[in-house]
């Protein structure tokens, strides 16, 4: 017996494994997003890396889309506690884009459109753990969602996903992003259950 | 560091709608928490299985009771338990605050807008009130979209806001006997003049359903556009 919430049942917890710890599965794709949509038409958007000495790779719509793409299915964690299971990517992975790109930097910070910051260890883009996604469930990324293009970095919280990414910067030390600045974990892993600072 | 759980327990509920409820707990050691942030709360089951789930703060801190507005969901594992099942003087657990972002401090001083779609008042409500507590001498609006008359939260203090609280209701299925806006969905007439009297700088908080902050997002920066005002000056909350 609990003290707490006494006669609460809550639903059949067969899920459990499957779940991060706090999660609960969800059929919709709800959104998370701190101001309005931006609007980003695929023939302005462009791509850029930087590296921490300042030099510059960019890609247009039309090159990214020619790069080699992938088709992903992956579970994804929202740090609001929603879980959507076997979500259906197509993107080109970091690694195309990290290809022979030298830096010593171990940090990235992801720039979206409408002014969005995500900061991230560079290792976890890099080994075919993140892409720049284009397509979900068959269609092209709606802009509630991050379309024309987003961050996909499905073993993070979803805030490291970033909607709308329009580059990613290198940096020697981790330089906090939008959520992680207001209170959020630098990190967020879900099965750490790492959703605030201090977690 | 992080966030304690501790034990909140139930010691006031009240009917706002059919399905809403504002509910009061008494909070020990609650660290205090901003307008506009919100609550996890956790529940456990007999054998061991827990739930959590994040819900506004509808009020400033009063020392150590918070208000929470719970819209009871059909089918929703929590939220129904919440509204009409956990009985008075009984306990759940709380961490936070959370949420620094979709906040109103006391001491800013611009005109605000506000636009809530239905349950998306709850945080709305607790940046009002801490502007009355305040004695806040500067415009605070709120465009409050419901389905009909019957769906109104907090309906007497929105009503009765005194000269420094402009509330205009927007019913979107059923407007009340006489109204001059026929009902609908909201459209970029019913936010001319709320932000027209808007500061370069005022900030503008958007809360309801995921397609309910997408349109008001979208006509809000259509409105800005021409007023030099920047879509960054526009922060939303969303739920579902």
């Amino acid at each position: 017996m609990t003290s707490f919430s006494p006669g609460f049942r809550g639903r059949p917890h067969s899920l459990a494994q499957r779940l991060p710890p706090g999660q609960y599965p969800t059929e919709s794709f709800p959104v998370l997003s701190a101001g309005p949509t931006p609007r980003v038409p695929a023939e302005a958007w462009s791509f850029t890396v930087t590296t921490e000495r300042g030099e510059t790779r960019s890609w247009t719509w039309e090159q990214m889309m020619a790069l080699p793409q992938q088709d992903t299915v992956t579970d994804i964690h929202c740090v609001t506690r929603w879980s959507k299971f076997d979500t259906r990517w197509r993107g080109v992975s970091l690694d195309v884009f990290f290809d022979g790109l030298e830096t010593t930097a171990g940090y990235v910070v992801a720039d979206s459109y409408g002014g969005y910051t995500t900061s991230l260890p560079l290792a976890d883009l890099l080994g075919g753990r993140a892409w720049i996604a284009h397509t979900y469930d068959g269609y092209a990324l709606s802009p509630e969602h991050g379309g024309p293009a987003r961050l996909l970095v499905p073993h993070l919280y979803f805030w490291k996903s970033a909607k709308w990414v329009r580059g990613l910067r290198l940096t020697p030390e981790d330089d906090p992003g939008f959520w992680e600045s207001a209170g959020y974990h630098p990190y967020g892993d879900p099965w750490r259950e790492q959703r605030h600072r201090g977690d | 560091m992080a966030l304690a759980w501790l034990p909140a327990r139930l010691v006031g509920r009240r009917a706002q709608t059919a399905t809403a409820r504002s509910l009061v707990f008494t909070v020990p050691g609650w660290p205090g928490h901003l307008p506009g942030q919100h609550v996890d709360v956790r529940l456990t089951a007999d054998d061991g299985y827990q739930a959590v789930r994040s819900y506004s703060l509808a009020a400033p801190a009063d020392d150590d009771r918070l208000e929470l507005g719970v819209q009871a969901v059909s089918g929703g594992e929590v939220s129904p338990y919440l509204a009409d099942q956990l009985p008075p003087g009984e306990r759940v657990e709380m961490r936070g605050p959370l949420g620094n972002w979709f906040v109103w401090r006391p001491e800013q001083t611009e005109p605000v807008l506000s636009v809530a779609g239905g349950s998306g008042v709850v945080p709305l409500m607790a940046m009002i009130r801490a502007h009355r507590s305040a004695g806040s001498r500067s415009l605070f609006q709120l465009v409050y979209s419901v389905r009909g008359p019957e769906d109104v939260w907090y309906r007497e203090e929105l009503e009765d806001g005194g000269p420094f609280l402009d509330v205009r209701f927007l019913h979107t299925r059923r407007s009340p006997h006489g109204a001059a806006r026929a009902s609908g969905r909201i459209t970029a007439a019913d936010l001319r003049e709320p932000t027209a009297r808007l500061d370069p700088v005022s900030p503008v908080y958007v809360c309801g359903s995921t397609g309910f902050v997408e349109t008001v997002g979208d006509l809000l920066v259509e409105l800005f556009a021409g007023r030099g005002k920047e879509p960054a000056t526009i922060r939303t909350e969303h739920f579902g």
